[in-house]
């Protein structure tokens, strides 16, 4: 079973090569997240172990205090307490300034890596071809980017730091008690038996429980935001009562894993404390019977002991941050799969430029179907010369959306090759593909901003000048005027105020400011109202003298405009012609033509 | 939104309502974790005794002592386990308790204020705020206040063991607060902004994968990459602003104890020189000022979380706060005998936001649907139709004049049982995450396996028997995606199975195809002679289903009658419904 890209990225019973392979991925990625900022991270853990060894130091420097300064100050010598007390307070004013600047250091290399990653995501997900789009779904998309990131911004801002701040500061106390009073040393490798029984336990636990409590909160999160989304189905039909019901259920679900994953907590953080204090009491009692000997001083145990209390300080925090290592560490793996996920439409290695495209569109031996292996388009060849204003009819499902994908080069041919001028589509760069053929679909998918901006997305950088241009022509420009804000306002969350009509319209707006040499409409005018689409197929007429368009439309008024129909069914064209000569021709399209004119007044 | 800001203190008060239930657990929980510091702040009393005999040479005392230290140890480690098992549960009751309000509210909420609100930023409220909120009540709140007890039961200690020591000490830990204090000022704006920009960045990942189609046939990807990469350059540098500041507070909080311990080191030292002070008593307040040291160091992360959880707080109830505009009367009316006489009687209407010199959207419409009728609502894109059509189950509702329902005004009875009076099919068709059957029997009330396959014939859905577990089949986001002329057509079969008194149509069947559309059509006209029925319509095919059309025209309804009369009498519904200019009409007679 291959793991390669987003495969499989639900299984979790993976054997032992799977997961290398999986861990491998996101290692590389991590790698390659800290290769540019690899200095600072040097720096930093200079200055996390100079900082931890100077805060170690104050216990040491109280034992020196206590057995060496104190005597020496009771002869009236004060100069070693001096000493003592000014190495004390510049170990800790030295520490803490490093510190500060090390969580400041820290916070700048985790926040440019995930700026990076955040980037990189954004710019991989829209390279990623639209059959990506389409198999992994929009909510897992979304998910990966907001949630997944999420919790890997967590480790790095939250967490990170302090575990490796907690880490070393473990070491380096152990590493001092060593130095300083061996014997006591070993009384606290002793309580390392039952610190790592305890911990273990916890770490499996909380591993399990924090994959389950994953999976709940993503769940609410979709039903949430789909509710929301779909609000006005949801009222119409008076869902909210069992939506409250569902999504109670689903609360309570997520409640309960997390109720249970915080009872870990509650039962490790006094276990904790427990070993701590009993390893407190056990270097007093080694410590203290030495000290009646005389052969340690009350410096030293006193040392010994906050030592060894603070050994177990940092304990919790790691404990709590391997968890959110844990949840970060599988949502790298998981944004590492959709990393590896190759674009099914690369970029072309050695692209042939293209300065102004005439706009000739071919077919040769074009066959596509689905990895699923379901045929889309049965092979077939077709040029359509420049300037050809074409017209794709037929019902749904006969392939007509897929041709046009296939031209815009939202999918690749199965085989054969699309060409424009004589190019394969292939060789040429996304940015001339995209300056060259333009594709206006149904849905007309308006972006929060103004009106203007959203026009302007055919062009950036257009002047308001052209955006009302590009409005007038297609007969946007009035209806926009009366908006509250005329071309500023806001389209709102989905286009909530505007009209699905008028959304077509802006689109169809922007495609004009784009100016493409290939134009192509997939149903850009199935909302509009009679007189619009009259309005936009005479603006069409001047737009679309001297370039190529392909027009899909279920009804037939744009056929008006062609100077060419194409008939699919099934995938195959069956008929092709000129309007005139299809009607003549007494075929399919002869049908529909006429039942189309029966309906018209 | 507007209100002026509230203390922390008043702002998280608000949590009382949701927190009641728990609060007896979390008073329990904070006595048991000043338990739990007592006697952790007791140890370094026995210790001095120890210490003390341990100078004396008195072999007879580490024995018990030892013993009673252990025990405390165990004690201190047991009423830790107590707050825990106390405080735990209980936050997170309150948790899903406010999450469950928050969600219905948000149902509640009329469109207007989800078309203001995205999705992204209720997201955020409704999970990693109440997270927080949680985190705070069962952690935050219960520390901070153990915490501060137990600081001040620390310091009383240390002055008992020598007055100007813990003078000494008590000075030099003062800064704290002021650093504390000024840290709240700050952190609590910046982790807004932080929070905020988060969300704003979420919803921009959301539009750039919703509209990725878009995106990518104008090759316009590198573009919202780069709007993206500066809105996240944005956050980055929030993020960074909020890392200094805590850094700064560490930094403090770190150095001040520290040299407080230290400046109390000199003096310790000095006065058993002097001995004033046995060695004991320094070596327990030694210890005793390190036990301290947590609680000190934790007051500033605690403020933050406090704040963070005030941050949230507010956060909940801006939208617990916001005022259901439409809500059910205060004594609903029901309708006897529903016959389905639908009349709108100088109807108003327009958006909040519209500008002040713009007319009405909807100005002034005067329209009765006679039960069983069917009327056709035409007119240019952008006229109001939809607008319309949402104000009759009170999607939004009317500016002035009223809607009534067998003469009753919609306003005086409930949203339920209005809105099973009228069933809508929408032009964008919102599809759930569930089976194919769920979906359609939505607004059914019986569910019964009949209504489900008559209302898929007429919509003409019957597509849903070859996917791939038929009616079961999973479609919407998580599932199968269908295409927009089939997800219309579920709408549509939705609406149909609700089986209303009045069926509202907005333009349902704009992406079918014309083939379709004629057998939808067909079979609609036997569900329309027994139910009124309010269709907005572009085209003339869709007109022949009605038997009345009804002319929109500058928020009126201009003219009223049949196709053929209006035809007839009304030269802009001749503009609208005629297609194509003359000169196309001049080439299809050619054709």
């Amino acid at each position: 079973m291959s793991l390669y890209g987003t495969n499989n990225e639900e299984k979790s019973d993976l054997n032992k090569e799977e997961s290398r392979f999986i861990r491998q991925r996101s290692r590389k990625l991590l790698g390659s997240l800290l290769l540019p900022l690899r200095a600072r991270l040097w720096l930093a853990v200079i200055m996390i172990l100079f900082s931890t060894a100077l805060r170690v130091a104050g216990p040491a420097l109280i034992a020196v205090g206590i057995d060496w300064a104190l005597p020496r100050a009771i002869n009236n010598d004060l100069m070693p307490l001096w000493m003592v007390v000014g190495a004390y307070l510049l170990a800790a004013a030295v520490g803490a300034v490093t510190v500060y600047f090390f969580l400041t250091l820290t916070a700048k290399i985790a926040q440019a890596m995930l700026f990076d990653l955040r980037n990189r995501m954004f710019v991989h997900t829209q390279k990623l071809s639209v059959e990506f789009h389409e198999r992994y779904t929009a909510g897992r998309v979304i998910a990966r980017q907001t949630s997944d990131l999420e919790s890997i911004s967590e480790l790095l801002s939250g967490g990170l730091s302090e575990l490796v701040v907690g880490l070393t500061f473990m070491i380096f106390t152990a590493g001092a008690l060593l130095v300083l009073d061996p014997i006591s040393f070993l009384v606290l490798a002793c309580a390392l038996v039952p610190l790592l029984i305890l911990t273990r336990w916890f770490q499996v636990n909380t591993n399990r429980g924090f994959r389950a409590q994953r999976v709940a909160s993503a769940t609410l999160i979709q039903n949430f935001v789909e509710t929301m989304t779909g609000v006005r189905a949801v009222k119409a039909f008076r869902k909210e009562k069992d939506n409250e019901r569902h999504f109670g259920g689903l609360v309570e679900t997520y409640r309960k894993l997390n109720a249970r994953l915080i009872q870990l907590f509650g039962i490790y953080d006094p276990g904790l404390i427990l070993i701590g204090n009993a390893t407190v009491a056990a270097v007093l009692l080694v410590g203290g019977f030495r000290v009646l000997e005389g052969t340690l001083g009350i410096g030293v145990l006193t040392a010994a002991i906050l030592y060894a209390r603070r050994f177990f300080d940092p304990m919790e925090q790691i404990a709590i941050f391997y968890n959110s290592y844990q949840s970060a560490s599988s949502a790298l793996e998981k944004i590492s799969g959709v990393l590896q996920e190759e674009p099914s439409v690369p970029e072309p290695e050695n692209p042939v430029v293209i300065h102004r495209a005439q706009g000739k569109v071919s077919f040769d031996s074009v066959h596509f179907q689905y990895a699923t292996g379901d045929q889309v388009l049965k092979p077939f060849s077709l040029e359509i010369p420049a300037g050809q204003t074409i017209a794709l009819v037929g019902t749904t499902g006969a392939g007509k959306s897929t041709l046009a994908k296939l031209i815009s080069r939202f999918y690749d041919p199965t085989s054969g090759v699309v060409k424009l001028d004589d190019i394969d589509l292939r060789d040429i760069t996304n940015s001339d593909l995209r300056r060259e053929i333009v594709m206006v679909t149904q849905e007309a998918y308006l972006f929060t901003g103004s009106v203007a901006e959203n026009i302007q997305l055919g062009k950036p950088g257009a002047s308001m000048a052209e955006v009302e241009q590009a409005a007038k022509a297609v007969g946007a420009h009035d209806f926009i005027l009366k908006l509250p804000n005329g071309y500023d306002t806001d389209v709102n969350k989905r286009g909530g105020r505007v009209s699905s009509g008028q959304r077509q319209l802006i689109s169809f707006a922007r495609a004009f400011l784009a100016n493409p040499a290939v134009l192509i409409l997939d149903e850009a005018t199935s909302s509009l109202d009679i007189p619009s689409e009259a309005m936009v197929q005479k603006g069409l007429k001047t737009l679309l003298s001297g370039r190529t368009a392909v027009i899909i439309a279920h009804r037939l008024s744009t056929v008006a405009i062609a100077d060419r129909v194409l008939v699919m069914e099934h995938g195959s064209i069956i008929e092709d012609g000129t309007p005139e000569q299809l009607v003549a021709a007494g075929g399919k399209f002869s049908r529909l033509y006429k039942a189309w004119r029966e309906s018209l007044i | 939104m507007q209100k002026s800001e509230l203390g922390t203190v008043r702002t998280l008060w608000r949590l009382v309502p949701f927190a009641r239930r728990a609060l007896g657990r979390i008073s329990l929980g904070i006595i048991a974790a000043i338990a739990a510091h007592l006697v952790a702040l007791s140890i370094p009393q026995f210790l001095q005794n120890l210490v003390n005999s341990l100078v004396d040479g008195g072999i007879d005392a580490l024995l018990p002592a030892v013993g009673l230290i252990l025990l405390l140890g165990v004690l201190e480690a047991l009423f830790v386990l107590l707050r825990r098992w106390l405080v735990l549960t209980p936050g997170t009751f309150v948790e899903a308790d406010m999450r469950n309000t928050l969600f219905a509210k948000l149902q509640d909420l009329p469109v207007a204020f989800h078309d203001r609100w995205p999705s992204g930023q209720l997201l955020s409220r409704a999970v990693a705020d109440l997270g927080l909120i949680r985190r705070w009540l069962s952690f935050g709140i219960v520390l901070l206040i153990a915490n501060f007890i137990t600081l001040v039961v620390g310091l009383i200690i240390l002055f008992t063991y020598n007055f100007y020591l813990g003078l000494i000490f008590t000075v030099a830990s003062v800064p704290i607060w002021i650093v504390g204090f000024k840290f709240e000022r700050k952190f609590g704006t910046i982790a807004r902004l932080a929070q905020d920009q988060s969300g704003d960045l979420a919803t921009r990942v959301e539009e750039s994968v919703h509209g990725v189609r878009v995106l990518k046939s104008f090759g316009r990807g590198g573009f919202a990459a780069d709007q993206f990469a500066s809105q996240a350059s944005e956050l980055k540098t929030t993020e960074i602003t909020k890392a200094k500041a805590i850094a700064n507070i560490w930094l403090y909080l770190i150095l001040i104890p520290e040299v407080a311990l230290g400046l109390a080191l000199f003096a310790g030292v000095w006065f058993a020189a002097n001995d004033q002070m046995s060695v004991g008593t320094l070596v327990a307040f030694v210890a005793t000022a390190m036990v301290l040291r947590w609680p000190t160091e934790s007051l500033g992360f605690l403020l933050g979380m406090t704040l963070e959880a005030k941050t949230a707080t507010t956060r909940f109830y801006e939208v617990l706060d916001e005022p259901d505009l439409i809500a059910d009367p205060k004594s609903p009316k029901a309708i006897a005998e529903p016959k389905g006489l639908l009349e709108f009687h100088d109807v108003y209407f327009r958006y909040p936001d519209a500008s002040v010199d713009s007319l009405d959207l909807i100005n002034g419409v005067n329209l009765r649907l006679e039960p069983g009728q069917s009327v056709a609502l035409i007119g240019l894109t952008g006229c109001g139709k939809s607008t319309l059509t949402a104000l009759t189950t009170r999607l939004y509702e009317v500016s002035s004049g009223s809607i009534t329902i067998d003469g009753v005004d919609i306003r005086e009875l409930t949203r339920w049982d209005l809105r099973s009076q009228i069933a809508m099919a929408f032009e964008e068709a919102t599809l759930f995450s569930s089976s194919v059957r769920d979906n359609v029997l939505l607004g059914s009330s019986e569910k019964s396996e009949s209504d489900l396959k008559q209302a898929i014939e007429i919509a003409q859905a019957q597509f849903v028997y070859e996917l791939p577990n038929g009616l079961d089949t999973a479609i919407g986001e998580e599932g199968l995606s269908l295409s927009g002329g089939q997800r219309q057509r579920l709408a549509l079969a939705r609406a149909v199975a609700a089986n209303p008194r009045i069926l509202v149509l907005d333009d349902p069947l704009s992406a079918v195809d014309v083939d379709t559309e004629a057998m939808v059509e067909e079979a609609l006209r036997q569900v329309l002679t027994k139910t009124t029925a309010l269709i907005v319509a572009h085209r003339p095919s869709t007109v022949m289903l009605a038997d009345k059309v009804a002319l929109m025209q500058d928020g009126k309804i201009s003219a009223f009658g049949t196709h053929k009369e209006l035809l007839a009498s009304s030269a802009h519904y001749r503009h609208v419904i005629t297609s194509l200019d003359e000169e196309n009409k001049q080439r299809e007679v050619n054709l």
